[in-house]
């Protein structure tokens, strides 16, 4: 057996003699240590302290800026997680709560993330008036939005998908609620729990970069992030500066990449139900650093200990309710009564947003919007057409082949998860000076970062397709565009749909930033949806954003539900292999 | 065959009751429709000190009466007490090992062995000591760090017994435990439990097992219910007072297993108003419940019938050992095979009718005609489906037409079961033709 055992390795009898994996283990986590601090110092600083020390463009400074981007994205997914435990047990274990939390889901998740940020940031600094942290949580609500539906999502999925027989053996067994959560039900959603944390933060980085420069009508904060630092040299026209910050920007995905989520996906292999040793087991060397540092391991023995014991506690309820109250509160009758508060909840919330839109809106206005939604549609049909033409035959031609597959895998998740709007002024610079025309040039902008999602989902399409149906397919000498059409593409259809799905959401999203461009002085306008909802965050103009982001929303739901949904239904009802 | 009886004092009676089950019913509500009985009737009383099998084919409802007694399910009526008190949920005291071995993946054998202590609020130093002795007990040393997916089938299911024996249950229920392991891993863990149990090693104070392995049963209990499907009752009771070891090749071994064949097999009394005389599958006409067996298996039993050294009969537990079957899997397809005129099932036996005979010497296409012609004589929805496409001028139907009229009649899955077990039959036999895509049925053959 070549089979790695980490947990027999461990049990071997251990040396108390420090190791030079401990000296590697101790240096990182005490930097990490320091470095929290003094992130962490500068977050409580009264407000001035903003326009007292305004971003500087010297590149000395970076390190600083990619930190507190850092602490941002860190502290969003915390809360991510946290939103996911507590919304999707509840949406999972209560039906009556499951009925309303659902569709509230999906929509929240078509919803535009800047349009969050935009109503939020005014009630974030009125929450801490005068502190930094009130923007910081603006700011980082607006990450929190493009993270969390999606998580909530999988690990709702997850509890509804545990294995019957471990939910009857862990019954059977009597453990409680809280063992059950922790033993059964989290470790069970953990592989789509991280997949879909680090699609999220993948997302992620782009908000975070659009979030740190808010502009809300007359009120303008900076916090200092690589964000805010790519907007100055933006409005300074400084080409160097920008190319510091794409360099940091890299950098900082790469540590992140490897500090946090190559460690993650290796450990939660361990997760996984299928019970065979089969397939590569996916590695991390910082995950085996800290499995092979002695003294870490044991000095933190006491924290381990506490943080393992804590799932195993009863924590059951010294009483059960009477069974009196139990069959009230199960009755059809409690059912109807739910339905009818929700239903008045819901009637209320449609006056409330009737009332407040209607104030300023006409009818042939709300149309307009309604137009400049289609020509947003258009373009992001036309442009995932031109990225799946582009990028399909290139990812089946890399996924074939395993040698340089290996290569490219990496290099396009993270294409994926750089933030595009870091380079947007390299495009906008190319604009002006061929004066060409914004509404068709600014529009490839929207897909330049969520191309890549299509390209590694189709290569690992293609590198996941069976070796035997490639040697059937040239044995009865089956090529060209008959090998395409019959072969390769059912074969990758349900990895292109999940990229596809991805892809389109993240342009919607991006068309906000896109359709508007800045390059010192010089405003390059796109006329679409994204940028009348862009103009009116400027403007302050709340009936304007929100009556923007409805309608945006409306056509994500409709684009959702009429065409990935139905897709998504047919590969994975006629095109799964197995 | 000789039906043997054995009379023993039965030393017992003096033994506390565990599970008492009295007239208990187990129902399932499906909209306006009637409803489903699974199981009806049912008594069955559990004492400590013995070893209860419940012996019969899928769908008897035998998972059911398992699950019902350990509080995983709530029966629909009738009395069931566990120690002397009515059960609500899952009882303290009572353990339990799953077909399917039922570990938790992320946790090593050790842990997985102390989940049902955790889950007792028993302290961390104790809760070791105990998973360490069940491991020991069990034949696990060694393998306390190892995953649930670094060790062979029988391996992990000998983690599930030390799971279940740790909180040293007064019962310990067995669904199927030997079913998914290979036939001699099997064996040698059968052995190690029983050897166990003779020595009063085993901390379990009795067991119930559920079976469809007819030898399996004989092997390890004392007391066998039989169960009839269609709904679940209890056919017969039998007492097995063989010494442990037992012997698969003695005699009153054997005649035992005859015995219990043949009652399997043998039609409902003619007093008993049943709706099983005709054959083995619940329902009648077009309500009639139908397996998926694969054609390739029904001619497959045929050809192994019509040949040396059965010559056209056999006795189903020589059959069943040379093809290496169990009970659930040789059943439904003698039966689809009784129900198609092709065979008889009785006493135990099987044997080919002349059909059935002249089915085997016939080439391809004879064969595709004789399975047409019996399906639409003896399949009533067989028959309804092709009548329905004959009359209709396009020659076409959709799927829902005929799967929405079943569900009247059965569940939803085994009304989708019957469907497809009808689609590839008449898809063999060249009756209509099917389309998966579109779902509908259709005279036409793709040219």
């Amino acid at each position: 057996m070549t089979l790695h055992h980490p947990a027999l390795e461990a049990g071997r009898k251990a040396s108390r003699i420090p190791n030079i994996w401990d000296a590697a283990a101790f240096g990182l986590l005490f930097a990490t240590f320091v470095l929290f601090i003094r992130g962490g110092h500068e977050t409580f600083a009264p407000i001035d302290a903003l326009s007292s020390t305004p971003i500087s463009l010297d590149p000395a400074n970076l390190p600083e800026y990619a930190l507190r981007t850092v602490l941002r994205m860190l502290a969003a997914i915390i809360a991510s997680l946290l939103f996911t435990f507590v919304y999707g047990t509840l949406a999972a274990k209560s039906r009556r709560a499951g009925l309303v939390l659902i569709p509230i889901l999906d929509i929240l998740q078509s919803v535009p993330v800047l349009g969050f940020l935009s109503f939020t940031v005014t009630g974030f600094m009125a929450l801490f008036p005068g502190r930094v942290i009130g923007v910081e949580f603006a700011s980082i609500f607006a990450i929190f939005t493009s993270q969390a539906w999606n998580m909530t999502f999988s690990f709702y999925q997850s509890l509804k998908t545990v294995p019957a027989d471990l939910e009857e053996a862990s019954r059977s067994f009597r453990l409680t609620g809280w063992q059950r959560f922790w033993r059964l039900e989290v470790p069970f959603s953990m592989p789509g729990l991280v997949w879909n944390t680090m699609m999220s933060m993948s997302g992620g980085w782009f908000f975070v970069v659009a979030s740190e420069a808010i502009s809300v009508g007359n009120t303008t904060i900076t916090l200092p992030g690589i964000g805010s630092y790519t907007a100055l040299a933006i409005q300074d026209k400084n080409f160097g500066a920008i190319g510091w910050a794409v360099g940091v920007m890299l950098a900082v995905i790469l540590i992140y990449d490897q500090l946090l989520f190559r460690p993650l996906v290796a450990w939660s292999d361990k997760f996984r139900v299928e019970l065979s040793a089969g397939g590569e087991a996916p590695r991390s060397w910082l995950l085996d650093l800290v499995r092979r540092a002695r003294m870490f391991r044991r000095i933190f023995l006491p924290i381990t200990h506490v943080v393992s014991a804590l799932p195993r506690q009863r924590m059951a309820f010294p009483v059960a309710p009477p069974r009196a109250a139990m069959s009230v509160w199960r009755s059809v009758w409690v059912d109807r009564l739910w339905v009818v508060a929700v239903a008045a909840a819901a009637l209320y919330a449609l006056w409330l947003i009737w009332s407040f839109v209607a104030t300023e809106l006409t009818g042939p206005e709300i149309l307009n919007v309604v137009w400049l939604g289609f020509l947003t549609m258009v373009r992001v049909v036309v442009l995932m057409a031109l990225a799946t033409v582009v990028w399909v035959p290139i990812g089946v031609w890399i996924g074939l082949r395993p040698k340089v597959a290996e290569r490219v895998q990496p290099l396009a998740q993270f294409l994926a998860a750089f933030p595009a709007n870091i380079i947007f002024p390299f495009a906008v610079v190319l604009i002006v000076h061929f004066k060409a025309d914004p509404n068709i040039w600014l529009s490839p902008l929207m897909v330049f970062g969520t191309q890549w999602y299509i390209l590694f989902n189709v290569i690992a399409g293609a590198s996941a397709f069976p070796n035997d149906m490639r040697e059937a397919s040239s044995i009865f000498r089956i090529g060209g565009w008959s090998w395409w059409r019959k072969v390769i593409l059912p074969g990758i259809f349900p990895y292109y749909v999940t990229g596809a799905i991805t892809a389109s959401g993240g342009s919607w999203n991006a068309s906000i930033v896109a359709e508007v461009a800045n390059w010192g002085d010089t405003k390059l306008t796109a006329v679409g949806l994204g940028s009348y909802i862009a103009n009116a965050t400027t403007a302050a103009d709340y009936p304007r954003i929100v009556l923007g982001i409805a309608v945006m929303s409306a056509y994500v739901i409709l684009f959702n539900r009429l065409l990935w949904r139905p897709l998504y239904a047919f590969a994975g009802s006629r095109l799964r292999m197995n | 065959m000789t039906n043997v009886e054995f009379n023993r004092v039965d030393t017992l009676v003096e033994h506390p009751v565990l599970v008492d089950v009295q007239g208990m019913r187990q129902v399932y509500h499906k909209g306006d429709n009637p409803d489903l009985v699974v199981l009806d009737d049912v008594s069955v009383t559990i004492r400590e000190g013995e070893i209860v099998g419940l012996l019969g084919r899928s769908g008897s409802g035998k998972s059911t009466l398992l699950r019902i007694i350990s509080g995983l399910l709530q029966a629909s009526a009738g009395k069931v007490q566990w120690c002397g008190k009515p059960v609500t949920g899952p009882c303290e005291g009572l353990s339990m090992v799953f077909q399917s071995f039922a570990l938790f993946p992320w946790l090593t054998v050790l842990e997985n062995v102390e989940i049902g202590l955790e889950a007792q609020g028993v302290a961390a130093a104790e809760r070791r000591q105990r998973a360490l002795q069940a491991i020991d007990l069990i034949g696990l040393d060694g393998f306390e760090n190892a995953y649930p997916k670094e060790l062979s089938g029988g391996m992990r299911q000998r983690v599930g017994f030390a799971r279940a024996l740790v909180v040293h249950p007064r019962l310990m229920l067995m669904d199927e435990p030997f079913s998914a392991l290979d036939v001699l891993t099997a064996e040698t863990l059968r052995t190690d439990i029983i050897d166990l149990w003779i020595e009063g090693r085993l901390p379990a104070k009795s067991i119930l097992m559920v079976t469809h392995n007819i030898e399996e049963a004989v092997l390890m209990c004392d007391r066998i219910m039989i169960f009839s499907s269609n709904p679940g009752r209890v056919a017969a009771e039998i007492k097995v007072d063989l010494m442990h070891p037992r012997n698969r090749l003695d005699p009153e071994f054997r005649a035992l297993v005859d015995d219990i064949y043949a009652r399997m097999t043998q039609r409902a009394p003619a007093g008993k108003v049943e709706k099983r005389v005709a054959d083995g599958f619940p329902g009648t006409g077009i309500g009639m419940a139908l397996p998926r067996i694969s054609t390739n298996l029904l001619s497959g039993l045929m050809e192994a019938l019509a040949a040396e050294p059965y010559n056209g009969e056999a006795d189903l537990p020589d059959i069943a050992g040379e093809l290496q079957m169990e009970v659930d899997e040789l059943f439904p397809i003698a039966e689809t095979l009784q129900l198609l005129r092709f065979a008889e099932l009785e006493a135990g036996d099987v044997r080919l009718t002349e059909v059935g005979k002249h089915f085997v010497q016939s080439d391809v296409d004879m064969r595709k005609r004789l399975f047409a012609e019996h399906l639409v004589s003896y399949v009533p929805l067989a028959a309804l489906i092709k009548r329905v496409l004959d009359e209709r001028p396009t020659h076409m139907a959709p799927y829902t037409r005929f799967c929405e009229e079943l569900e009247d009649y059965l569940s939803e899955d085994m009304a989708k079961e019957t469907m497809s077990a009808v689609i590839s039959w008449g898809r063999y036999a060249e009756l209509f033709s099917y389309d998966g895509h579109a779902r509908a049925f259709s005279l036409e053959n793709p040219s």
